[in-house]
């Protein structure tokens, strides 16, 4: 797919987005305003994701931690009286990217399966200790007191809401994108790619990727922000490494290294989830071999399969 | 006579109990093509690997440029001006051609915590990398995909990125492994275009590149350099002959 039709399909794609609101208005049908909104904050989760396991290579199967750390930034501030949006959502991504950066300079210094295991442990020590918090409600939550109030945005308008996920998720993607072509993305695209090599030509690739694995983390925090504002409810869950597991399912479903993958996949993903629970209590059952189908016939994801081998 | 580049004194590596480099020594002058020769076993990779960077001796000490850079892991080095080439070749498949020496001139062109700009829209990185490509001859392949090329070409693509930079000595190892024999003589040609304007440590198993290259030529031996000399004096030493060269070079 040139270009110029690759822009006009993402055109369209943005455009059946913000016409979610008006539509389920018209058709009184305000679940897929929900549905949608949880779709794009999973499609923050899974973009940033994607940085560092589609472009970076770093297998990361913790993913999930920075989902939890953004949530609980949010959670317990409002626990404690403080509802401020910017502040809330600010130490949400200063507190994700400091996890990040806790956890990517110790796992970065491994490869391969250690990296998987070692970021899966550490993902695992914060999800038990956000289980033995009573404070916050141990491993069965807390609800949120109020969303986070921002001056001249209500949060608590489905519709705001919406919007303001929709905007985030365009600005993750556009910044990404720009992320990935510039002279840092090329360095972390390149290790990826060949390490050897990349060392050899002057390349030392491990602050390169640590600093993506911090970005990743940032962005995933604020997704975080976004998702306890959208459940209204702190759990471990977020944390879960479940979790973790379906962020990189919809990266990988969706298409590796690619800027719409993480989007399709969230789409995907999330869509076959509700309509498969909505037959069966045993959907998992059937969706795992479609995961399995999906893996294997579209080797370059479903933005592979759409956009063709450039995207 | 020149100053040396590169100096390596008594280099000790073991794996278990294999001794891969038993007590190196070499000495490599500024702008001299030198060979480094040796059987299969010889330990020419395990030398390679010590002076890039990527394999620590136990022992020992290699000098760049008149400073110890035996600590020093291979990213570091590189950027100090000691660029390769891998025996196996070693590029990046899925980029274009370009991209691959662009990547090569960008880790020359300070940091690259650079997050917003297009690289590939970066004249600064793109001209260069396309001179490299040109003077490889491979200027027309600019826009094809790396893995997509023949392997002839792969080699020469290595080559430009191990140019970019301007390094002051080129380590290459094996460059003509694999190709057919026009290509061999094209790469030769082309190596012998950088003579005498590059330091260039050449280790090969083919003999016609490293007597048509060499200014001068070290002999491994199971770990050893056992002589140092022109390819005249190399032809003409008794040890290098029984150890190594063996017919060929009574034929």
């Amino acid at each position: 797919m040139n270009p110029r039709k690759r822009a006009l399909v993402l055109a369209v794609g943005l455009l059946l987005l913000a016409a979610v609101p008006p539509l389920a208005a018209i058709f009184n049908q305000p679940f897929y305003l929900d549905l949608l909104r949880r779709i794009m904050i999973f499609a923050i989760a899974a973009a940033s994701l994607n940085l560092i396991l589609g472009y970076g290579g770093m297998i990361s199967f913790g993913h999930a931690a920075y989902l939890g750390v953004g949530g609980y930034a949010v959670g317990v501030l409002a626990h404690y009286g403080v509802y401020d949006g910017a502040l809330q959502w600010g130490l949400a991504i200063g507190a994700s990217a400091l996890v990040a950066l806790v956890i990517g300079a110790v796992s970065l210094r491994t490869s391969g399966v250690y990296f998987i295991m070692i970021t899966l442990a550490f993902t695992q020590m914060l999800y038990y200790l956000g289980i033995s918090i009573e404070e916050f409600g141990g491993d069965d939550g807390m609800p949120l007191a109020a969303k986070s109030r921002f001056p001249g945005m209500d949060l608590d308008d489905a519709n705001t809401f919406y919007y303001v996920v929709l905007a985030i998720l365009v600005l993750v993607l556009v910044l990404g994108h720009r992320l990935v072509e510039s002279r840092f993305g090329m360095v972390i695209r390149a290790a990826k790619s060949n390490e050897a090599r990349t060392r050899a030509i002057g390349f030392s690739p491990y602050s390169y990727r640590l600093a993506a694995f911090v970005i990743a983390g940032g962005v995933c925090g604020l997704a975080g922000a976004l998702l306890v504002n959208h459940t209204a409810y702190l759990t471990p869950e977020f944390m879960n490494w479940t979790r973790s597991g379906e962020l990189m399912f919809m990266v990988i479903l969706g298409g590796m290294g690619s800027t719409a993958g993480p989007v399709l996949g969230a789409f995907a993903l999330l869509l076959l989830e509700d309509l498969l629970s909505g037959w069966t209590t045993h959907w998992q059952l059937y969706l795992g071999p479609l995961l399995v189908l999906s893996v294997l016939f579209f080797r370059r994801g479903l933005a592979g399969a759409i956009f063709g081998k450039n995207e | 006579m020149n100053r040396n580049i590169l100096e390596v004194h008594g280099l000790i590596k073991t794996f278990g109990a294999l001794l891969a480099s038993d007590g190196v020594e070499l000495e490599v002058r500024e702008g001299e093509t030198h060979a480094i020769i040796g059987p299969n076993g010889a330990g020419k990779t395990t030398l390679i690997g010590q002076l890039a960077g990527e394999l620590r001796p136990d022992r020992g000490e290699v000098r760049f440029a008149g400073e110890d850079v035996t600590a020093l892991p291979a990213p570091a080095r590189a950027r100090k001006g000691l660029a390769r080439s891998f025996q196996i070749t070693s590029i990046y498949p899925g980029f274009t051609a370009l991209e691959n020496v662009m990547l090569a001139v960008q880790a020359h062109a300070g940091h690259s915590f650079r997050f917003w700009r297009k690289a590939r829209g970066e004249s600064v990185l793109r001209a260069p990398a396309e001179r490299l490509l040109e003077q490889v001859g491979l200027g027309a392949r600019a826009g094809a995909q790396a893995g997509s090329l023949a392997h002839g070409e792969q080699r020469a693509l290595e080559i430009a990125m191990a140019l970019a930079g301007n390094p002051r000595l080129l380590l290459l190892d094996e460059p003509v492994a694999g190709m057919g024999a026009e290509e061999t003589q094209r790469m030769i040609a082309f190596l012998s275009t950088l003579k005498g304007g590059k330091t260039i440590i050449l280790v090969e198993h083919d003999m016609d590149a490293v007597f048509s290259l060499a200014d001068r030529i070290s002999v491994l031996v199971y770990g050893r350099i056992i002589a140092s000399g022109t390819p005249a004096e190399i032809r003409a030493n008794a040890e290098v002959r029984r150890a190594y060269l063996g017919e060929e070079a009574d034929a």
